[in-house]
């Protein structure tokens, strides 16, 4: 009998759903996500919303730290630059939701490749700090601009339609979400397997090498840093449709933390794995707040406290996973898979 | 009034009018206000660099070492009713403490591993003391108590307030015990033996482990003075770290392993930042300050990556 998952061919190799029981299982969860609105509460759908958009921005995210190796502390503002176009377009101009969505994207993604410039000349810690600097450029920009972002009131958007149907709920948008969810997961894993894949983790593990080799450092870091921005751009740009408002104060330098954190706990270079960082760094505050919950009805005194705690949960998160588990959720995944693939001669 | 009598130039045809002299007062009120303020950045983006010359970490936590410094004193002044010098003192020994226990616990097991873990862990870091602050301290804004002669420097042509002076001299002299320490006694010159070269400096008998818990605890002293007396210009609350992300721009434009450019790097910041203030304030209505060492940053890495006295690294494959 054949112990483990043999594979014989290149094409197997890079299969997406590699075997019969991926394909099985990944049906299930699908039906699963869609029963989902179903049978649960309005709260249940927000976070599910929630965890929608952090995938979105996580995977995002991670094709540009985790794949190709560039360091970003801006990710906020490319959330923020899409979440801001959406909501000009569709407020000033008119512009239908659903065109918005890609428009903001794009102009996230010009934003990104601007911001990305510096990665050609500097990486590692400059090219972190100036992302960093980008990042309170932009939020200083979405205060300060108040012909087009109206400052600090903000921008309310009116949720997005197909004819009669308005999309205002958590259950209706989750259609939505999820819809996204999987084209923009579907698209990075196919991304990855890709020519131009390939070379985000050549560039990643040695740009001096990979240049060598032919790769147009130009061209791809470039690529990366516009993509990572689209998908930015879409997930801000949904997230504040959602919301129906839209103010500097949802983009702080605190968000750019929280994706790479997300990137980091669930895995560098996962796509995987940013779906599960993802969930994983939605849901923790959410628990905090249940257990709080329960707390509170002891002592009063404890409620206060969940705020810092949840701060420090949050970096306990950040420096326990880097140090007793640096790759993160989806290694943990794939030790658990080989458990069984493998049992009972584990060794 | 005397100083446009002095200007060369057309200035001095004009018809003498109050406003212009007050241009010009308030000018070098700024460039004055801006040096010191420049000495206190200064200060911090000392704490940055004596980090990364040694270990080549980026401690972003810096800006919550600079908090808790400046709660720790306030405490130890507001609670134990102690002179400041000892409160100050307590701080001081606080920050060594602080350095010594967390970089074997934390950052050693991040030696050699890439940039973005070192970035990430001591920005879990930040998120663990800032929490851990909230807890101990309200988030609310206070007051320093008065540990300073209250009344304001007067220059003549400027006016420094007492805060600021105060600060100053600080940071002042921290930054030259620093430089003496770091030039003449033989922790220095192990710190720099590591800092250029770890394996002979390991070979020569130098304690690398030891050379780089000191170096945090340097780093941390820096950041405490540096919170004490941003406290105590300020006031203090959770979020005074802040400034330590604008004190990056500081060490970008120095150099990230200069000390010379660190303090350099904080007068210039300094200046730029309050002529900032009032130029381009009323163009688009305030918040250049905040602003303005980010566009310095982001002018830097474009234009000369390696700052002013940085080591240029050159990379082969």
């Amino acid at each position: 009998m054949r112990c483990g998952d043999f594979k014989e061919n290149y094409i197997d190799d890079e299969a997406i759903f590699p075997s019969r029981f991926t394909r099985f299982w990944l049906a299930l969860f699908l039906i699963f996500l869609i029963a989902f609105p179903f049978m649960a509460n309005p709260h249940l759908l927000y976070i599910a919303n929630m965890i929608g958009f952090a995938v979105i921005g996580a995977v995002g995210l991670n094709l540009l730290t985790g794949f190709t190796g560039q360091i970003s502390l801006g990710h906020a503002a490319f959330i923020g630059v899409g979440a801001y176009t959406s909501a000009i377009l569709v407020t000033r101009y008119g512009i239908s939701f659903w065109l918005s969505i890609p428009l903001s994207g794009l102009v996230s993604a010009l934003a990104g490749m601007v911001i990305g410039i510096p990665s050609l000349r500097v990486k590692g810690l400059y090219l972190c700090i100036a992302t960093l600097a980008a990042q309170f450029i932009f939020g200083f920009t979405f205060v300060h601009w108040e012909s087009m972002t109206k400052g600090i009131t903000g921008i309310h958007i009116p949720p997005p339609a197909v004819g009669g149907f308005r999309f205002d709920t958590e259950k209706s948008f989750y259609w939505i979400t999820l819809l996204f969810v999987i084209l923009g997961v579907g698209y990075a894993r196919n991304l990855v397997r890709s020519k131009m894949g390939r070379a985000f983790v050549a560039i990643r593990d040695r740009d001096l090498a990979a240049e060598i080799m032919g790769i147009n450092l130009f061209r791809y870091k470039l690529s990366a840093f516009a993509i990572s921005s689209f998908y930015a751009g879409v997930a801000g740009a949904l997230w504040v449709s959602f919301l129906k408002v839209v103010t500097p104060e949802h983009f702080p330098f605190i968000l750019c933390i929280q994706y790479l954190a997300m990137v980091i706990v669930g895995g560098l270079g996962s796509v995987i794995g940013s779906i599960f960082g993802a969930v994983f760094m939605t849901l923790i505050p959410e628990i905090l707040n249940v257990l709080s919950d329960m707390v509170k009805s002891h002592a009063p005194g404890m409620g206060k406290l969940i705020i810092p705690f949840k701060s420090v949960v949050f970096g306990s998160m950040i420096v326990g996973f880097l140090i007793f588990e640096p790759r993160g959720l989806a290694e943990i995944w794939n030790r658990v898979k080989k458990f069984f693939t493998l049992w009972p001669f584990s060794y | 009034m005397a100083l446009s009598a002095y200007l060369p130039g057309p200035l001095n045809f004009r018809p003498a009018c109050d406003c212009e002299i007050m241009d010009y007062s308030i000018l070098i009120q700024i460039i004055v206000v801006g040096v010191a303020t420049g000495g206190v950045y200064g200060l911090i983006a000392l704490g940055f660099v004596l980090i990364y010359k040694a270990t080549s970490f980026l401690n972003l936590a810096m800006g919550e070492f600079m908090t808790l410094g400046a709660f720790i004193c306030f405490t130890a002044l507001t609670v134990l009713h102690v002179p400041f010098y000892i409160a100050f003192f307590i701080t001081i020994v606080f920050a060594v403490i602080l350095g010594i226990v967390i970089e074997p616990l934390i950052l050693r097991p991040m030696i050699g591993e890439p940039i973005i873990s070192v970035i990430m862990v001591t920005i879990g870091l930040g998120a663990i003391l800032r929490g851990l602050m909230y807890m101990i301290w309200d988030p609310t804004y206070r007051t320093f108590p008065p540990i300073f002669p209250p009344k304001p420097l007067n220059l003549g042509f400027a006016v420094i307030p007492s805060g600021l002076l105060w600060g100053f001299i600080f940071a002042l002299i921290t930054t030259i015990v620093f430089i003496v320490i770091f030039k003449f006694s033989r922790t220095g010159v192990a710190m720099r033996a590591t800092a250029n070269d770890q394996q002979a400096a390991l070979s020569m008998g130098v304690s690398v482990r030891g050379v780089f818990a000191l170096s945090w605890s340097f780093g941390a002293v820096a950041a405490v003075i540096g919170g004490i007396v941003i406290g105590n210009m300020s006031g203090i609350d959770i979020y005074m770290g802040d400034i330590g992300l604008a004190a990056l721009s500081v060490i970008i434009l120095g150099g990230l392993d200069s000390i010379g450019g660190a303090i350099l790097g904080g007068f210039i910041v300094g200046i730029l930042q309050n002529l900032a203030g009032l130029y381009i304030d009323p163009l688009i209505g305030g918040g250049a300050k905040e602003v303005a060492p980010f566009f310095i940053i982001l002018l830097i890495i474009m234009i000369r990556p390696y700052g002013l006295f940085g080591k240029v690294t050159i990379e082969r494959v």
